[in-house]
């Protein structure tokens, strides 16, 4: 009886936005009289940093500092229509509605400044730090505060935009399945190593080690997030979720957090994250998303590495430490194979 | 720990940003570390009631008669709900986009179709006293046989487990049982190939487990209009949803949300809206429906079951040549969501690979459990780990390591994938290259030199002959028009035109509940 | 219903509220108090998110029988700040960005603060032991364990 070392590799690739797209999501933006902007979405945050995200967009588009951006969600009053947070299309779908209207935006506000300046607004700039001034002339500068109160109480302009994205819907064929289903593609490659323990079926988490490549990463902070707690929910699918733990036979299933099993604080492992940018053509600054992607490579990692450990496939999830010990039972013990 | 590889594709990027790029502080991050982020629950309202759902102790059952009676007269109980009280007690969450047929009920009328299923809703004082008045309410149920296999389910002479769908499938174009995937020629594949392999692979189902159940809170408003607080993880999708149902235009509603404790896709199916907004218009006053755990445990929509198999073809040198996989995902009772993830996971074959030959049939399959909807990884979690695994097994069976074998595999800039559109912005190589030189994995200095960019399209664009069965006559009208259209059938056995007229606008629904999109509905002749 | 008097210390302030018998604290913070930062997570004590300090030790105020807390002190989230001033634990979570949707902060702070309250310099097996009945279903758990060892560190560094 030992405790057996094993790595497994997977590598995916997954697609941004709702599938087949036909999904539209609008913003508007607007400035209060003092030059400060409010980014009015009915998209929700339920944590994956909906606010967050759609606030550097609109403050990089606009060319102002990021303090001087809010974005309100999801007020159906207020707020235009939007899809939903769903499909990993909350940064590219809402990001490019965000960047659609903050450049609308931006193009009155130049406007404006180009007036107060006299001069043409195609020869001006902003420094992003809250100013607009002439290209190669910074001293002929004017505040982004000082040109909202002149847009609003002198020359009668509302510094506001509208923006609108919408992947136009596909077709499907019935009898090839041909499509569009999406306009890009997140990318994936994780190593995870376990530990099996062939005397009671456990599987513990070593490290992982990954790749993702995501386009841009508009925030790593929040990239690292995803990632990270991405990963986690990969490994609670991989060994330990289910609420039906004989699948097809509905009996024995958890009813609450006692019963439903979940990698705790103390069941995690060290991992070691690369992230890649390649720009997708139409992502807001190439983004694409990382939010659904980040936990499907591990489940079959974990996977591949228990078989490296001892030599058994696990075709089921999730893998109990039940499916595992019967699996070296049947095979009449572990079978570490080769160590990579 | 994470690290930018600035280096890779840099040529194809402009890092002269100020903003995007930079790590800056969450918009939210002080609300949540001091407590003062607004969920949905977190608005107290006066007079506020509680609405609390009688749900079925049965996986398939006849409703003989149900007798509220004794509860109406319970303490504290303001009004109980049945299905005869919802305006149009029959949805698919997917009508918004002309999707599928309207298959299940807010309430249970004459039979459950899983256990869980909500039949009766009571809206009281307190939540204590609606849990006294609904074990008051006599059901009297007729048990019925279920099925819960999903290849059960599909044989000839299973129950029906929704007389939507008599079959026990959703139907796709209006003729087919499945969604398929034609590419090149398997057959020949196989024939072709040094090893075949064919495997079985099963998901579970999953629980979304957010911290925050489902929930809403809905209160007459001024103006008429009702404000809406909800936990949603789509707010017009929602919105939307309870006008169809409640049958009213949706300026009536006033919903907000946006700050929700977490959904992984679990929020989108409308759960409580309906029937608490609907208790705000019989009482006239505010009404809260939270799912308690045990509820959003057993009864909320998880992550369906999927069972996979694939069947591949690959050479001695490892190149695949042939796949052929057929799913079938567990919608459970209803649609909800799960026809939709079917052609999402069609259009994921065969993975990120180029494979010249490849063959899908997908299948979404109607049991008696309670139904599945979207999670994280929608129509693609548990394929990737079947795909995965199989790639493992794969490699290990041509003899070649499995880093090198799916580099090796890898989609590339300029092939054609399944779904017949040019690869582009590819990126596996390169991940695969990365995660193996943070793991020290060794790679052959060959392997670590190949590209995404290079190498890709030529041969690898073509469309290998494919043979197509013959199309079955179409014998149902246009199944994915909805009552909720209202629309004319289309005609459906006419030839084409020549110059195809313009497609017949639906009349506008009478409540003004908008269709978002028609994915399959207005572009068929 | 008949109603049960009880005052007790809120975050250093005396409330009084009238209560039905079998009520948990949780909903009397929330609905008669007003105190919104402890949630709704599970109402079994599976998770934690309810957390709250009552006399400097920690309890699930969900299991909790309202009336138990007549004439003792608790402390919540909403309680934590010193004034204008965030808490260490309280910076350091936002240094770590060690939450997402924010559902379980409340009670991961409650959790934390009462491990450092006494133990201000625990080690990693310690905070993990600590906050290990309280779930996160966002984060993966790492930045919540080093936020709560670099408000640990920081305390030390002051002191």
């Amino acid at each position: 009886m030992a405790k057996h070392r094993g790595r497994g590799i997977a590598s995916i690739n997954y697609p941004i936005g709702m599938n087949l797209g036909g999904d539209p999501s609008q913003a508007l933006v607007h400035s209060n009289p003092s030059g400060k902007f409010t980014v009015s979405l009915s998209s929700i945050d339920l944590g994956q940093g909906m606010k967050s995200v759609t606030r550097q967009i609109c403050a990089e588009t606009l060319g102002v500092p990021v303090e001087d951006v809010y974005v309100d969600t999801a007020d159906s009053d207020t707020g235009p229509h939007c899809m939903g947070s769903f499909a990993s299309r909350g940064t590219h779908r809402v990001g490019n509605a965000v960047m659609a209207a903050a450049k609308e935006a931006r193009g009155v506000m130049m406007e404006a400044a180009a007036e107060e300046l006299e001069v043409n607004a195609a020869d001006l700039e902003t420094d992003g730090r809250g100013n607009i001034h002439v290209k190669g002339a910074p001293h002929r500068s004017i505040s982004t505060k000082d040109v909202a109160i002149a847009a609003q109480f002198k020359q009668g302009k509302t510094i506001s935009g509208r923006g609108i994205f919408l992947v136009p819907l596909s077709e499907v064929n019935p009898e090839t399945g041909e499509m569009s289903p999406a306009t890009c593609y997140a990318h994936a490659c994780l190593v995870a190593e376990v530990e099996v323990d062939d005397e009671t079926g456990e599987v513990a988490m070593v490290r992982m080690d990954s790749a993702y490549e995501l386009g841009r990463a508009l925030n790593p902070r929040l990239v690292e997030q995803q990632l990270v707690g991405g990963a986690w929910m990969g490994i609670s699918h991989a060994l330990f979720e289910t609420p039906e733990p004989y699948y097809p036979d509905p009996t024995h299933g958890p009813r609450d957090f006692v019963e439903y099993l979940m990698p705790g604080p103390g069941d995690t492992c060290p991992h070691d994250i690369a992230v890649l940018e390649r720009p997708a053509a139409d992502g807001p600054f190439g983004a694409k998303g990382p939010g659904e992607m980040c936990a499907n490579p591990v489940l079959p990692a974990v996977a591949n590495a228990i078989f490296n450990a001892v030599g058994v496939r696990m075709d089921e999830l999730p893998i109990t430490p039940e499916k595992v010990l019967r699996a070296i039972k049947a095979q009449g013990g572990a079978r570490p194979q080769a160590r990579r | 720990m994470l690290e930018l590889r600035k280096d890779i594709f840099a040529d194809e990027r402009d890092d002269n940003l100020k903003e995007i790029g930079k790590g800056t502080q969450r918009q939210d991050m002080l609300g949540h570390v001091t407590g003062t982020s607004t969920y949905f629950d977190d608005h107290k309202l006066q007079g506020m009631l509680h609405l609390k759902v009688l749900r079925s102790p049965h996986a398939h059952a006849r409703l003989r008669r149900i007798d509220t009676m004794e509860a109406e007269r319970s303490p504290g109980v303001r009004r109980i709900i049945r299905g005869a009280d919802v305006p149009r007690n029959l949805n698919t969450l997917l009508s918004l986009i002309n999707f599928g047929k309207d298959d299940e009920p807010s309430l249970a009328v004459d039979k459950v179709r899983y256990k869980g299923e909500p039949i009766v809703a009571i809206v009281a004082d307190s939540p204590r006293e609606a849990y006294e008045a609904m074990a008051k309410v006599r059901v009297d149920y007729e048990p019925l046989p279920a099925v819960f296999d999903v290849e059960e389910a599909l044989k000839p002479g299973a129950l029906v487990v929704n007389e939507t769908y008599p079959k026990n499938t959703f139907i796709y174009h209006d003729v087919y049982d499945h969604q398929k995937l034609r590419f090149g020629d398997v057959e020949r594949g196989f024939a072709e190939a040094d090893h075949v392999l064919e495997q079985r692979y099963q998901m579970s189902p999953i629980e979304h487990a957010p911290t925050e159940t489902n929930g809403s809170i809905a209160a007459p408003d001024t103006n008429g209009r009702y404000v809406v607080y909800t936990s949603t993880q789509a707010l017009f999708f929602s919105l939307d949803t309870c006008a169809k149902i409640l049958d009213v235009p949706s300026n009536t509603f006033h919903f907000i949300g946006g700050t929700v404790g977490g959904g992984f896709g679990g929020k989108v199916d409308t759960l409580t809206e309906p029937l608490a907004i609907l208790g705000a218009m019989l009482t006239g006053r505010p009404v809260r429906y939270q799912l308690g755990r045990e509820e959003e445990m057993q009864f909320g929509s998880p992550r369906g079951a999927e069972r996979i198999y694939i069947k591949d073809g690959v050479m001695r040198d490892g190149r695949i040549v042939a796949r052929k996989i057929r799913a079938y995902f567990d919608s459970g009772a209803y649609t909800r969501l799960s026809s939709y993830a079917v052609v999402k996971c069609v259009a994921h074959l065969p993975g990120p690979y180029t494979i010249p030959n490849v063959h899908g049939d997908v299948y979404c399959v109607f049991t008696n459990r309670t139904p599945a909807t979207a999670m994280r990884g929608f129509g693609v979690t548990a394929m990737d780990f079947a795909l995965e695994c199989q790639m493992d097994k794969l490699a290990h069976l041509v003899g070649i390591d499995p880093m090198e074998f799916r580099i090796l595999n890898a989609y590339r800039d300029g092939d054609m994938k399944a779904h017949r559109r040019e690869a582009k912005n590819t990126a596996l190589i390169e991940c695969a290259q990365v995660a193996a030189e943070k793991a020290k994995w060794p790679l052959r200095e060959e392997v670590k030199r190949m590209s995404s960019r290079k190498d890709g399209g030529g041969s690898r664009a073509a469309i290998s002959p494919t043979p197509i069965e013959p199309a079955p006559q179409r014998a149902a009208v246009s199944q994915q028009r909805t009552t909720y259209d209202r629309a004319p059938p289309a005609p459906i056995h006419e030839p084409p035109p020549p110059a195809p007229p313009p497609p017949p606008r639906p009349q506008s629904p009478s409540h003004g509940a908008t269709r978002f999109s028609s994915v399959f509905g207005t572009r068929r002749r | 219903m008949t109603k049960t008097p009880l005052q007790f210390r809120h975050n250093g302030r005396d409330v009084a509220v009238f209560v039905d018998g079998g009520v948990n604290l949780l909903v009397a913070l929330r609905e008669l108090i007003g105190d919104m930062t402890p949630k709704f997570g599970c109402g079994q004590g599976g998770c934690g998110a309810c957390s709250v300090l009552i006399d400097g030790e920690l309890h699930l105020s969900c299991l909790t029988l309202a009336e138990a807390v007549n004439g003792r002190a608790v402390e919540t989230l909403d309680g934590l700040k010193d004034g204008p001033n965030l808490h260490p634990l309280q910076r350091a979570f936002m240094e770590q960005f060690a939450a997402q949707c924010g559902y379980c902060t409340p009670g991961m702070l409650m959790a934390a603060k009462s491990l450092l309250d006494r133990n201000p310099s625990p080690s990693r097996a310690e905070v993990i032991e600590a906050i290990s009945g309280n779930i996160c279903r966002c984060t993966g758990y790492e930045p919540i364990i080093n936020a709560v060892l670099a408000a640990a560190s920081s305390g030390r560094a002051r002191a």
